[in-house]
């Protein structure tokens, strides 16, 4: 039998605010166990909390960017459970009136379609604290540095079929939070996180099957590995003739399986109901127009304006949109007079592979565009040739040194002398007559090893265009001795 | 005449013109606690003298800097021990509270001491605010100074006792379902209810969220509104604070009552209430209208509907409030704890009493699958419905008048042993919570015992001046509050 | 309606109580008694009535997103029932 794998997400971004969602403590991620904390954020008793105004804001841009239907009066509830993290025993969120419904998400599949992701719904709450274990003392130390920072949580239709249609997704969907300044989506430092839900059935089935929910996975690998690890473990139950439990399930990354979590965690009864310590919120047209107003030109625009008004190569137009870091980087210097093909070969290679070998994100990087847009005019100028300013790109990229001091002090600049090239390629062909002999004889190869011996002899920093021209005029003149 | 037997205005008048010094007068104070106290226990926690008398030097020497403060300022007052003090105990009359210290101020506190207030220490309550007696206190009952052996009422039943027995001159209570208007009943003073919202909550330690709000205990109405007229208005830590115009209360007070339209709701003159208080009450109508009010009988026919919408939205709300209490972050942990689970439960089951456990249960009840829409949901509708016949009575009267509670004091020890008999005891309280109005406790007569009677005053959201001004014509025409429990011993 | 045991065990377990056996009979006994009197509203027809979760038309009560100082955390930590320098500590959790 065939089966088809059914999937839906429920995934939770970390708005990147400056304080909290109910408090004003600073939402800087790391710091001291407890000192991002005040009295609210710990709930300590009497304590009441006060919704910080670009939490909305956030959520209703990113509900407007996902082509969601804005909940014109909204309210928070209180979802109460049990656990050290959650400090007050409930965690402020939203059940009835969630400030987002019915988005979409287009993504590309596979085989190069767009599919439309349904959003079910977006809604706002609070973030738990970090529980540590002290094996030392055999306690869990409870750090509420992280309890309260803001949260959406964006819940999907059931509509993905595959963990590639899922990757898509959350690349879109981060490509998109990002645009919009609402979340910086670091998915190591947690704030992307996912929890997946998955069930399967026969191919062309109507009905959906019983399904597993997967908590926290915060890697695109570890989405990929545990739906491609979970559905097979369905698939192989109900091969076998077992049912499939609807449960709690926790993805173990280093035993590259999932784990049924014990039974008493997964009974839950929330008994949500209206948080009666906020008042409504009520959303009217000017704020939505505002707010619509602030939308910034998403990658799909970008990447069609880099084509129509630069003449990139699609190709390069989406790669250089993909994040929204690199896109700004790459516009920058563009805007400070850099060719943009230029700069495009220049982003996609050298600056992406910098980034990937030092192990940074875009927005991490200090080298700035104004440095880039130096070297590429030295290039340009022919006061440096392209493999002395990779050399000088490598050496200024961690630090954004500069540049023309680089290529002074270290004597890089180009030879372009004719008369010192003459001397040299007058040695080179004096010192390899055979090599001679067989480009006269024509052997154009023997060119390319000449050239090579030329630039050695100048430490690579003649101008390419005159050892060239240099060298071929001297051949020519033993051509017709 | 002693010090202890002035209201607070008048000492607060005192203190102004230097007869008194905040310094005497807190010594008066400190004197009378140490005589009462172990007879009616209405403190949890009375402060060292050196502390007290410290803080009535500080605002004696602010006064003589000419700070203006207030007119209650050196005024020596104590709040319900559910209001957060600064490192000092604070502790909801419950086990499961420890020594909690909190490490912040309420916003009332705050603006109290920017006032020029001198805290005495904090006081005896019904655990977490649920109860009507002050019995359930952890540290034990209040008595009532009328008569040591009955409940002062509750939960101010402290704050109720300390200003009858003359502690202090004026209390902090907070009011979840008539916790500062009925005890005000049973001890012959004035308390206050006002609006929902009009007071910030922060530093409140919450038992039902959308309805507790603080007020004043005090000797009279003009008390109670300068005490309002400190406390009130818009805080930025209270989402649900209203942004309205504060103060101005007191000044508002002439006393003129005349056109004034006061309704009578006949349905809260029925079956249950107690021969005299009904007789007290319909007395006190006729002395508003010989002052110029015009009474009149009403209907209002939601009350067989108030006391079961009030006991599922406050025990829903407190099941989720009271939920922090868990043995980790402060307060009281259990010993012999096997687990985080067993922790959580050992803390809890013994921590809180018998009540607190039965509110958290039916508000549990309440709110769990299956039982949301029956109970919890139902009682948000009812709640519209009578929230609609307190606009609609408003629309034709500027107050209402009713009793604050079916019966005087009852004897300790009777009241807890019908949970269900006593929550039916709220029945003129409670609707004013779930509609947020304002309402005032003022006494008027005393039953054949010798024990006080209270009227209630009822107005529309943010009718605090109207209520005032009823209540001060009236105590302007009567001397009940100005009767004290030792002139009914001197008799 | 009838309240059994189990129900009530249901309730203790949400709520972390555990009461021993004769409080939990008697405590099973009261809250029956207690619903039954509530199912006095539902001679109140509802269904055309909005619930009420805010007495008052206040909405948007908004704080500006302007970082303050953290608190203290000694004064945090000081009312913790087992004292720590840095948390507040609980038995071990899972995983």
């Amino acid at each position: 039998m065939t089966w088809e794998t059914v999937i839906g997400l429920e995934t939770h971004v970390e708005l990147s605010t400056q304080t909290k969602i109910f408090c004003s403590c600073t939402t800087a991620f790391g710091g001291e166990p407890n000192t991002h904390c005040c009295p609210v954020c710990t709930g300590m008793p009497g304590t009441l909390p006060v919704v910080n105004e670009k939490v909305l804001e956030f959520a209703v841009k990113a509900g407007l960017a996902l082509h969601g239907e804005i909940t014109r009066r909204c309210k928070f509830d209180r979802k109460n459970y049990f656990y050290p993290d959650l400090p007050k025993a409930y965690q402020v969120s939203q059940l009835y009136l969630p400030i987002v419904r019915n988005g979409r998400v287009p993504i590309r599949t596979e085989s190069g379609e767009e599919k439309v992701i349904r959003i079910h719904e977006l809604h706002m709450e609070e973030d738990a604290g970090k529980l540590v274990h002290d094996p030392w003392i055999d306690q869990t130390r409870c750090d509420y540095n992280r309890c309260g920072v803001p949260l959406i949580e964006i819940v999907t239709e059931p509509d993905f079929r595959s963990a590639e249609e899922v990757i898509a997704y959350l690349e879109k969907l981060r490509s998109t939070l990002q645009y919009l300044g609402v979340s910086d989506c670091k998915m190591q430092e947690g704030s992307l996180r996912c929890d997946v839900n998955l069930s399967v059935r026969p191919a062309g089935s109507q009905e959906l099957g019983t399904r597993t929910e997967m908590k926290n996975l915060n890697s695109f690998k570890a989405i990929a590995r545990s739906i491609a690890y979970e559905a097979r473990r369905q698939i192989e139950a109900l091969e076998e003739g077992k049912w499939v439990v609807q449960e709690t399930r926790r993805w173990d990354e280093n035993k590259d399986a999932t784990f049924a979590m014990r039974s008493k965690e997964n009974a839950q009864d929330y008994r949500y109901f209206p948080e009666p310590d906020i008042p409504p919120l009520e959303i009217t047209e000017e704020y939505l127009e505002r707010i619509r107003a602030q939308i910034p030109e998403m990658a799909e625009e970008k990447a069609a304006r880099y084509q129509s008004q630069w003449g990139l190569p699609a190709y390069d137009a989406q790669m250089l949109t993909g994040e929204k870091a690199l896109a700004d980087f790459f516009e920058e210097t563009v805007a400070l007079g850099a060719p943009p093909k230029q700069a495009a070969n220049w982003i996609m290679g050298e600056v992406l592979r910098r980034l990937s070998v030092d192990g940074l994100e875009e927005k991490e990087m200090r080298l700035t565009s104004k440095t880039l847009a130096r070297l590429i005019a030295l290039v340009q100028e022919g006061k440096v040739n392209r493999n002395t300013a990779v050399k000088v790109f490598d050496a200024v990229f961690s630090e954004d040194g500069d540049v023309d001091t680089y290529v002074r002090e270290h004597g890089l600049e180009q030879v372009s002398d004719a008369g010192l090239v003459g001397q040299v390629v007058e040695q080179v062909l004096a010192a390899n007559a055979k090599s001679v002999e067989d480009y006269l004889g024509g052997k154009e190869k023997a060119f390319g090893f000449l050239v090579g011996q030329v630039m050695r002899q100048l430490k690579g920093q003649a101008a390419p265009q005159v050892v060239n021209q240099t060298l071929r005029e001297r051949l020519e003149q033993r051509k017709t001795m | 005449m002693e010090l202890w037997e002035l209201t607070a205005l008048e000492l607060g008048g005192l203190i102004q013109k230097r007869e008194v010094s905040p310094v005497e007068a807190a010594r008066a104070a400190l004197d009378r606690i140490a005589g009462e106290q172990p007879r009616n226990n209405a403190f949890v926690t009375a402060l060292e003298e050196e502390r007290v008398l410290e803080r009535a030097k500080a605002v004696e020497a602010a006064l003589g800097r000419g700070e203006a403060l207030s007119p209650l300022a050196g005024v020596p007052m104590a709040l319900k021990d559910n209001i957060c003090t600064r490192g000092l105990k604070t502790s909801c009359a419950s086990k499961i509270l420890g020594d909690f210290a909190p490490p912040y101020d309420a916003t009332l506190v705050e603006r109290l001491q920017a006032a020029g207030g001198v805290l005495l220490g904090k006081l005896n309550m019904d655990e977490f605010a649920m109860g009507s007696t002050s019995e359930t206190s952890w540290y034990g009952p209040t008595r009532n100074p009328w008569d040591l052996e009955r409940v002062p009422g509750g939960s101010s039943g402290g704050a109720a006792a300390a200003v009858a027995a003359g502690e202090c001159w004026y209390a902090v209570g907070s009011d979840t379902g008539g916790s500062i208007r009925q005890p005000a009943s049973y001890c012959g003073v004035t308390g206050m209810k006002p609006t929902y919202g009009t007071v910030s909550r922060y530093g409140l330690i919450a038992y039902a969220s959308s309805l507790d709000q603080m007020g004043p205990l005090a000797r009279s109405a003009a008390d109670c509104a300068a005490v309002l007229d400190l406390v009130m208005g818009r805080d930025r830590r209270d989402g649900t604070s209203l942004d309205v115009p504060a103060g101005g209360l007191l000044a508002s007070l002439t006393g003129d009552i005349r056109g004034m339209r006061i309704g009578l709701p006949a349905d809260c003159f029925g079956e249950g209430l107690d021969g005299e208080v009904r007789a007290a009450v319909l007395a006190a109508a006729q002395v508003l209208r010989d002052r110029g009010a015009v009474v009149e009988e009403c209907a209002l026919p939601i009350m067989q509907y108030v006391v079961p919408t009030y006991y599922i939205i406050a025990c829903a709300e407190a099941s989720s409030n009271l939920s922090r209490f868990d043995g980790v972050k402060y307060g009281w942990r259990a010993e012999g704890y096997e687990d985080l689970t067993d922790l959580y439960q050992k803390t809890r089951t013994e921590g809180f009493g018998a009540e607190v456990k039965r509110r958290i249960l039916l508000g549990t009840f309440v709110l769990s699958t299956g039982y949301y829409d029956a109970y919890y949901k139902k009682a948000l509708q009812v709640k519209a419905v009578i929230k609609e016949a307190y606009d609609a009575a408003f629309q034709r009267y500027d107050l209402l008048l009713t009793p604050v509670a079916p019966t005087t004091a009852p004897r300790l020890g009777e009241s807890l042993q019908d949970p269900l008999k006593m929550y039916l005891s709220d029945i003129y309280t409670v609707p004013l919570n779930l509609a947020g109005l304002p309402g005032l406790s003022m006494p008027c007569g005393f039953d054949g015992q010798g024990l006080p009677i209270g009227a209630q005053l009822i107005g529309p959201a943010l009718g605090e001046a109207k209520v005032l001004a009823a209540a001060h014509a009236f105590q302007t025409e009567t001397d009940y509050h100005k009767k004290s429990p030792a002139g009914k011993e001197a008799c | 309606m009838k309240i059994t045991e189990e129900m009530v065990d249901y309730v203790s377990t949400l709520s972390r109580l555990k009461l021993p056996q004769e409080e939990k009979t008697r405590m099973t006994g009261e809250l029956e008694r207690i619903l039954e009197y509530m199912d006095v509203l539902n001679a109140l027809d509802t269904s055309e009535v909005e619930p009420m979760s805010h007495v008052f038309p206040v909405k948007n009560v908004l704080r500006p997103d302007v970082v303050e100082p953290s608190a203290d955390r000694a004064e945090l930590l000081r009312n913790a029932p087992v004292p720590d320098q840095e948390a507040f500590l609980v038995p071990k959790t899972v995983e």
